[in-house]
Formats: structure tokens, C-alpha cells, sequence
């Protein structure tokens, strides 16, 4: 408890002014489309350097493919990698109706066994779920990650009504491009840092960066058993 | 450099050492360990693949293992695992499974340390002995 206390204090590490893509100008639309606008993180460099140690380290991606971050993250962490798009199981959900099955679904998603995945980029994936939804991945999730394992989340702070979901592209350890696409629903009520931290109870908030984005970016550690 | 033309159906195992493009179907196995593989935007394949290198147009349902690099271009398509040191993949194509990138410095480690275990024979057994489950070389077979 009091880690998490220590840790919240770098809740407003706000950071500098969002960063502009590279200097190249561009010549035509199709370059200024490329060219899109990269902004900080703080939470990602600490996420990879959390998994450095590990060996051929098992990552799981809940975000939608992204090449440009399947070659990073293997050049970078030697991993194995395993896509698992869940805004494509919401879509799915929204589509036939059957959103109050998705606490249900998350329980039972997941094939990997518990305790064997060293990091999860959950991205922003919780923002678009309501309560029971979200706590179910949560806690699958949770029993996912093995003891020392990493978790990256992100929150949105800000009131969103548009029907998107983000695409974060890796630039570097330090910035993101965010991709915009269609949602079949918008995200749902802002989650409160308390709230948040109930979603992963079987896990210890490390760090936590509010954005100038408006996006909460925060770490979550597997404890180790006491031996 | 060889080309299967689009009209084209295999079905068993094909490998080889020269460089391959498939425009039509394979089904089985394609182990063209020293070689780049190209399926073109034709081609359509159910099979385990295995080769130096990957080229991905078309259609590839099955896993995949590289030793260099796995290139799934724009409309190239794997519903599979991928296992290479170097994976690339478009904008616009489409991937579903997992992608293993282990270093080359701890693949060439772990064939070591597999290599060593299967030098130490269990006892009553002689070294070399050939384990009952190794792969056989074969040779192509097409048509089925």
C-alpha cells in the first residue's frame, strides 16, 4: 500500500509540449498522412525495460496488429508476441447484441495458462467497456501476467463521445503516433485512478503519468511470492 | 529461381534449394531451409513452412519459421504463428497468431544446447543413434 502511495506521487508528472513528427516536410497529402503527429510516453520505456531481463520474454498485445510495433517490440525485446485484438470482440459483441456476455467471454479468452505471460500492453482497451466487462478482463488479465510480470495500461481523462478506438503506434521508447479508427461504440465513463486500481487489485501500481494528451499512462507489477 | 504458376495444386511435401515463388496452392509442408520463399498474390497455402526467408503476397494459413526474416506485404495475409528474428508487416495486411523474434544469439544457444542434449545418448543408447520421432529428409512429392 505504501508503494502504491509513493508511486501515485508521479501522478502529475505532466509532461513537456506534444512532440512533431519528424522535420521532413511534406510535399503532398499521402506524405502529411504519414507524417502524423507523435506524442510522449512516459510508461513505455519503463514497460520494456521492465521485460529486458527476461528471456524470449512472452508479451500479449490487446490492440489491433500493428507491424511497425511487432518489429519493435521483437528488436527490442527478442519476444514472443501473441495479438489479441479486443476491440475486435467488442465490435462483435456491439454487432449481435450480446454485450452483457462479455464479462463471461473475457473469462474464459484468454487459451494462454495462468501465470505465463511476461508483459500485456492493454493500451486503452478498458476505457470502451462498462464496469463488470472491464473487471472480468481485468482479472483475467491479472492471472495472466506470471509473478513479477508487467502490465501497461492506458486512461483516457478526457469526456470522448466520438465512436473511435486509438491505434498507438510505437515511434520509440519515448513517443506514439495515435491512429484513429471507427468504434462501434464510444468509450464509456472516464475510470477514476480508484477505480482503476480495483480493476487489477491482484496487482501494484508502479507508475503513473498523467498526460498532456489526457490520457493516464499507467504500470502495473505481478508481486513475487514471498518465499 | 522457380515459379509455380497459378493453375497449380501440390499437395504433400515440397523442398528444395533454389529460390521459389508460388502463384498457385500448396498444401502439406514447404521446407526450403536455405531459401527465400515468395507466395505471390496468387498463391494460397495450407502448409508449415519453413525457409530462410518469406515473402508474403497472398495467402498463407499455417505456421511459419524463417531463420532470416518473414516480409508480409500490403493484401499479404498468415493466419498462423510466426517464428523468425525479423518479422515485417504492412499497413493493410492481415496477420492472426502469435510472432516469435528470439535473438539470433539465443536461437543459435538454444540449437546448442539442443544439440548437445541429443548428443548425450540416454543409457544403452549410442550417439548418432537416429531418435525414432527426427524428421527424414524427402524428397518432393506433387500431386496427390
Amino acid at each position: 500500500m505504501a508503494e502504491t502511495t509513493r508511486s501515485l506521487t508521479d501522478l502529475f508528472g505532466i509532461l513537456g509540449s506534444r512532440r512533431d513528427s519528424d522535420a521532413a516536410p511534406a510535399a503532398d497529402a499521402s506524405v502529411a498522412n504519414v507524417a502524423e503527429a507523435a506524442y510522449p510516453t512516459k510508461a513505455l520505456h519503463k514497460f520494456i525495460a521492465s521485460l529486458q531481463g527476461a528471456d524470449n520474454p512472452l508479451l500479449l498485445d490487446l490492440g489491433p496488429v500493428v507491424g511497425s510495433n511487432v518489429t519493435f517490440f521483437g528488436e527490442q525485446l527478442g519476444c514472443r508476441l501473441r495479438v489479441e485484438d479486443i476491440a475486435k470482440d467488442i465490435d462483435r459483441h456491439v454487432k449481435d447484441g450480446t454485450l452483457d456476455q462479455l464479462p463471461e467471454f473475457f473469462a474464459k479468452r484468454f487459451t494462454q495458462a495462468p501465470g505465463t505471460v511476461d508483459g500485456i500492453l492493454c493500451w486503452d482497451v478498458l476505457d470502451y467497456l462498462e464496469r463488470p466487462a472491464a473487471q472480468a478482463l481485468g482479472t483475467a488479465l491479472s492471472r495472466l501476467l506470471r509473478p513479477d510480470g508487467c502490465l501497461l495500461g492506458f486512461f483516457s481523462t478526457a469526456d470522448h463521445r466520438e465512436a473511435i478506438y486509438t491505434k498507438y503506434v510505437v515511434v520509440d521508447g519515448n513517443a506514439l503516433r495515435y491512429r484513429t479508427y471507427p468504434a462501434s461504440r464510444p468509450r464509456q465513463r472516464s475510470l477514476l485512478n480508484g477505480d482503476i486500481i480495483k480493476l487489477f487489485k491482484d496487482l501494484r501500481v508502479t507508475d503513473s503519468f498523467l498526460m498532456k494528451s489526457k490520457l493516464r499512462e499507467m504500470l502495473f507489477r505481478k508481486p513475487a511470492p514471498r518465499t | 529461381m522457380v515459379n509455380i504458376g497459378k493453375s497449380v495444386v501440390i499437395k504433400g511435401e515440397l523442398s528444395g534449394s533454389e529460390d521459389l515463388t508460388i502463384e498457385g496452392h500448396v498444401e502439406g509442408r514447404i521446407d526450403l531451409k536455405g531459401n527465400v520463399l515468395t507466395i505471390g498474390p496468387n498463391g494460397k497455402i495450407k502448409a508449415e513452412v519453413f525457409a530462410k526467408s518469406v515473402v508474403v503476397l497472398g495467402e498463407v494459413t499455417g505456421n511459419v519459421t524463417a531463420s532470416e526474416k518473414v516480409d508480409i506485404r500490403d493484401n499479404g495475409s498468415v493466419d498462423g504463428d510466426i517464428a523468425s528474428p525479423r518479422v515485417a508487416i504492412a499497413e493493410g495486411a492481415h496477420f492472426r497468431g502469435s510472432v516469435d523474434m528470439q535473438r539470433a544469439g539465443q536461437q543459435k544457444n538454444q540449437q546448442q544446447q539442443q544439440q548437445k542434449a541429443a548428443a548425450t545418448p540416454p543409457q544403452g543408447q549410442q550417439p548418432n543413434q537416429p531418435q525414432q520421432n527426427q524428421p527424414q529428409p524427402q524428397g518432393q512429392r506433387v500431386g496427390a
